[in-house]
């Protein structure tokens, strides 16, 4: 089976379109970071990992409404806490806003002792009750805090690692423009997270981390052939035409790359239960997105770089074609001469 | 390099057959499982703790005092808890991460209670077991009241082999014929194996639990002499391998931790290693009487509740003395200063982050993995076969090689498998086939351009290693860099990650490329690749 066999499109003159599409979904996630971030919810939805608090996940043994249990931790004075059904079984979130460490029962207890103003606990080993703490997470707001600087410093660090070692393995502009694509995606996928207020946690900077690892795989991909075909004689292709036949020549690789690696995220989101939910949806969207920049921003990108700052040999070239008499047609005649300089 | 197709096949085998070794090595010596699963799979608790420093100025130099001290008493306590295999780290220079596997919630109450307790430092006098001996009676008769059953099966099984009993000093001698008899009626003296050189008594290890279920009865407690108690000592300063030390006691402190200044490792002018230890000026004037009264006797130095060691008193001692190790090394001097110092920690410590999994989400996650693994690892050989045909099957086979080789080196990196790791894994398996997918592309295009197979297959290889190499390393830094600046979980993904980036080279590009050139080889013209 195969599937863009000798595949000729010209995506580089779509790039206006591309464009469009780029701007269109920058302004509808940024705007919907500005829109939430002005009405004081945060510009993105931080789970406990990042902004502090608790969440208790508690099993039900029979089926509950979230009513009740709110009807529970009311009674029992907490009116602050809120209760989410979590995953589709009798699984609840409760979370709690404050860390609670410090004023001495922590909120794993509280929780507990909330519960049983309505519910009976499990004991372990032995069968009855109505719930039982499958899950907890508390995050004191220093810890909070910390771990936001860090997921950040981790972006920018792989960022600047990766443009060394693109800046050492192809050039600069090839480094610059796989940065920017990634640095693309990376807005996309936060515009999309503000949009659905998905929950922030450890997981998303984990799943956003690997799409900056796809997006930066799947570019290297096109741009080393662009690459290869640099370093042959040009016989008077246009940069754009390199471009154009790298993305082309490696479209039924990208397709099908991300056709394996979706199916893949596919089995992790319909098996994988709620735990892994967040960290698979973002994936699969960051992914979708990364392999859409690789073709539509990273190569057009590059082309914008190239002709901002041509490099050495072009301005040689524009020289020497400035000096010597234009040939009539661009073509066999003119590759004879272009031929000798090493490209 | 490898030029020879069966040394390159031997070494796919080869390491095939180590990787699966490592496997089998490391699932019996850990129960069956050939990875260690991390505390969300298989339950348990992860803290990250923090001095409190909210009540005094520190500087850095202080707090990273402080943690080292807190971590010597935080490591004594986990120890205490009694958790298989705990881990208990410094994190960066301020923070302790102590993880605990397996705990049910009512056990993470307390394992939260007890960790967060201040340090308790207690030098008490330690008693002549003499004066134990005539409430013993008493005390058994307590312990067969209050555990009827124990007394009675205990009688069957070879509960003392030590001869001695208790007290050999009393003349309160037995014999492995008595021993049954005495068992039943004396449950308490039928589980001491002896006396220490350092007068405490010796109970063997597999006896400790009963023992401690003896002392924990509040009637027993109340029958030992006024102002007594019996505390047990450090593991870790055992004398006696297989017995654990039951120290008999004051119950009243001749001091605190609380007036301790400083303590430190030295040498005496014969260069044996000596503890420093200062006091306060008032708390010297104190422990000069308390110590002058007390001469020849035993000091307990009692950390949260547990005896380090037990020097004799050699003299009254002022705000400063001197403990004497005799033939111990200089390292047994700093754990005993370090202890002391322990206790004189002024900050309590307090959790700043706590993250725990009961056991049964664990399993859940670890059955949803499995079946999110099988049904993702069996869509990607569908598409490689139903996309490359004969190829498509190769790369499968060398997929097989990949999982194996990546399960071993996680293994044997001593990884720990989180759930978002098991993700990183199923995912790395959909960036493994890429490679392949890279590759067989590349022939493809090269067979359009009208090569013979074998060129096709040579240059299809080679053109595309070199953008391999770069997509690998790109992705390699990434992992490097969410390492480490990550936590828990998000490391194991990292781990994971990288593993399977560098398995998938392997497999990819050396495996894939051996069973091609082995298939090439058997025949002698090939016209046609199945690709």
């Amino acid at each position: 089976m195969r599937f863009f066999k000798n595949a000729d499109y010209p995506f580089l003159q779509w790039r206006k379109r591309a464009y469009l599409v780029t701007a269109l979904l920058m302004v509808v996630g940024i705007g919907a970071m500005l829109y939430h971030g002005l009405r004081g919810e945060g510009w993105l939805n931080y789970g406990v990992d990042f902004t502090g608090g608790t969440i208790v996940q508690v099993s039900f043994t029979r089926p509950v409404s979230a009513d009740e249990i709110r009807g529970a931790t009311r009674q029992a004075g907490y009116t602050d806490w809120e209760i989410t059904r979590f995953g589709t079984g009798n699984d609840y979130v409760v979370r709690t806003p404050k860390f609670g460490q410090e004023s001495g029962a922590d909120a794993q207890s509280r929780v507990q002792q909330a519960l049983q103003t309505r519910f009976k606990p499990s004991v372990e080993g032995r069968p009855g009750g109505d719930f039982r703490i499958a899950r907890t997470e508390a995050v004191g707001p220093k810890a909070g805090n910390e771990l936001q600087q860090r997921a950040l410093l981790a972006i920018l660090l792989s960022f600047a690692a990766t443009l060394l070692y693109l800046w050492f393995r192809f050039e600069w502009r090839f480094g610059l423009a796989a940065v920017i694509a990634t640095v693309h995606d990376i807005l996309v996928t936060l515009g999309f997270l503000a949009l659905t207020r998905m929950e922030i946690s450890l997981a998303t900077v984990a799943a956003v981390l690997t799409i900056v690892g796809y997006s930066l795989h799947d570019t290297i991909i096109v741009f080393d052939r662009v690459r290869e075909d640099l370093r042959k004689p040009r016989h008077g292709r246009t940069f754009v035409e390199i471009l154009n036949k790298a993305i082309n020549e490696t479209l039924p690789r990208t397709t099908l790359t991300v056709a394996t690696v979706l199916v893949t995220l596919v089995a992790l989101l319909v098996f994988g239960g709620p735990v892994i939910r967040g960290f698979a949806d973002v994936l699969v969207l960051g992914i979708s997105i990364g392999t859409f920049s690789s073709i539509f921003v990273a190569s057009p990108v590059l082309y914008e770089i190239e002709r901002k700052f041509p490099r050495a040999e072009k301005r040689e070239q524009a020289v020497r074609s400035r000096n010597a008499p234009r040939p009539n047609r661009p073509g066999n005649g003119s590759s004879r001469t272009r031929r000798e300089t090493p490209v | 390099m490898f030029q020879n197709l069966k040394v390159r096949l031997g070494l796919i085998v080869g390491l095939t057959i180590l990787s699966v070794f490592i496997l089998w090595r490391k699932a019996e010596k850990n129960n069956g499982q050939p990875i260690t699963l991390g505390l969300d799979l298989q339950g348990g608790a992860h803290y990250a703790m923090e001095v409190d420093d909210s009540r005094s100025v520190m500087t850095a130099k202080d707090r990273a005092d402080a943690i080292d001290r807190a971590l010597k008493v935080v490591d004594m306590r986990v120890n205490g808890l009694g958790v298989s295999e705990p881990v208990v780290q410094k994190a960066g220079n301020d923070r302790i991460i102590v993880e605990l596997a397996g705990l049910n919630q009512a056990s993470q109450t307390r394992a939260k209670e007890v960790l967060q307790k201040s340090a308790f430092l207690e030098f008490q006098i330690v008693h002549p077991l003499e004066d134990l001996q005539p409430q013993l009676g008493r005390i058994e008769q307590a312990i067969v009241a209050a555990f009827p059953n124990e007394a009675k099966p205990a009688a069957g099984a070879p509960a003392v082999n030590a001869p001695g009993g208790l007290l050999q000093t009393k003349g309160n001698q037995q014999n492995g014929a008595q021993a049954d008899t005495l068992a039943a009626s004396k449950p308490f003296q039928s589980k001491i194996a002896g006396q220490g050189a350092s007068g405490q008594l010796l109970i063997d290890t597999a006896q400790v639990k009963a023992m401690q279920r003896y002392l924990a009865l509040p009637q027993v407690r109340s029958l030992l002499p006024r102002g007594t108690e019996l505390l047990w000592g450090i593991p870790e300063t055992e004398e006696q391998k297989g017995y654990a030390s039951l120290w008999f006691v004051d119950g009243n402190a001749m001091m605190t931790g609380a007036n301790l200044q400083n303590a430190q490792a030295q040498t005496d002018q014969f260069g044996r290693p000596i503890v420093a230890f200062e006091l306060s000026r008032r708390a010297g004037r104190r422990f000069e009487k308390v110590t002058g009264d007390n001469i020849n006797k035993q000091m307990a130095i009692v950390l949260d509740e547990r005896v380090y060691t037990a020097p004799v008193i050699r003299g009254a001692i002022g705000n400063r003395g001197q403990i004497e190790l005799g033939k111990a090394t200089m390292e047994d001097a700093s754990a005993l200063a370090l202890v002391l110092r322990a206790g004189a920690l002024p900050a309590p410590l307090h959790i700043v982050e706590e993250r725990s999994v009961g056991p049964s989400l664990g399993e859940d996650s670890i059955k949803n993995g499995q079946i999110a693994a099988f049904v993702g690892i069996g869509l990607v050989i569908l598409m490689m076969i139903g996309i490359y045909h004969f190829s498509g099957a190769l790369a499968v086979a060398a997929l097989a090689v990949y999982v194996v080789l990546s399960l071993a080196m996680l293994s044997a990196l001593d990884a720990v498998l989180t759930f978002p790791g098991i993700a990183g894994l199923i995912l790395s398996v959909g960036m493994a086939v890429d490679a392949n997918i890279l590759i067989f592309e590349r022939i493809r295009e090269e067979l359009d351009h009208g090569r013979g197979v074998r060129a096709a297959v040579n240059e299809g290889f080679h053109h595309a290693l070199r953008a391999i190499v770069d997509s690998n390393v790109t992705t390699l830094i990434t992992c490097a860099i969410l390492f480490y600046t990550g936590t828990g979980p998000i490391r194991g993904f990292a781990v994971t990650l990288a593993v399977g980036v560098i398995a998938s080279f392997f497999t990819a590009v050396f495996t894939t490329r051996t069973f091609m050139d082995l298939y090439l080889e058997r025949r002698s013209s090939v016209q046609n690749l199945s690709i």
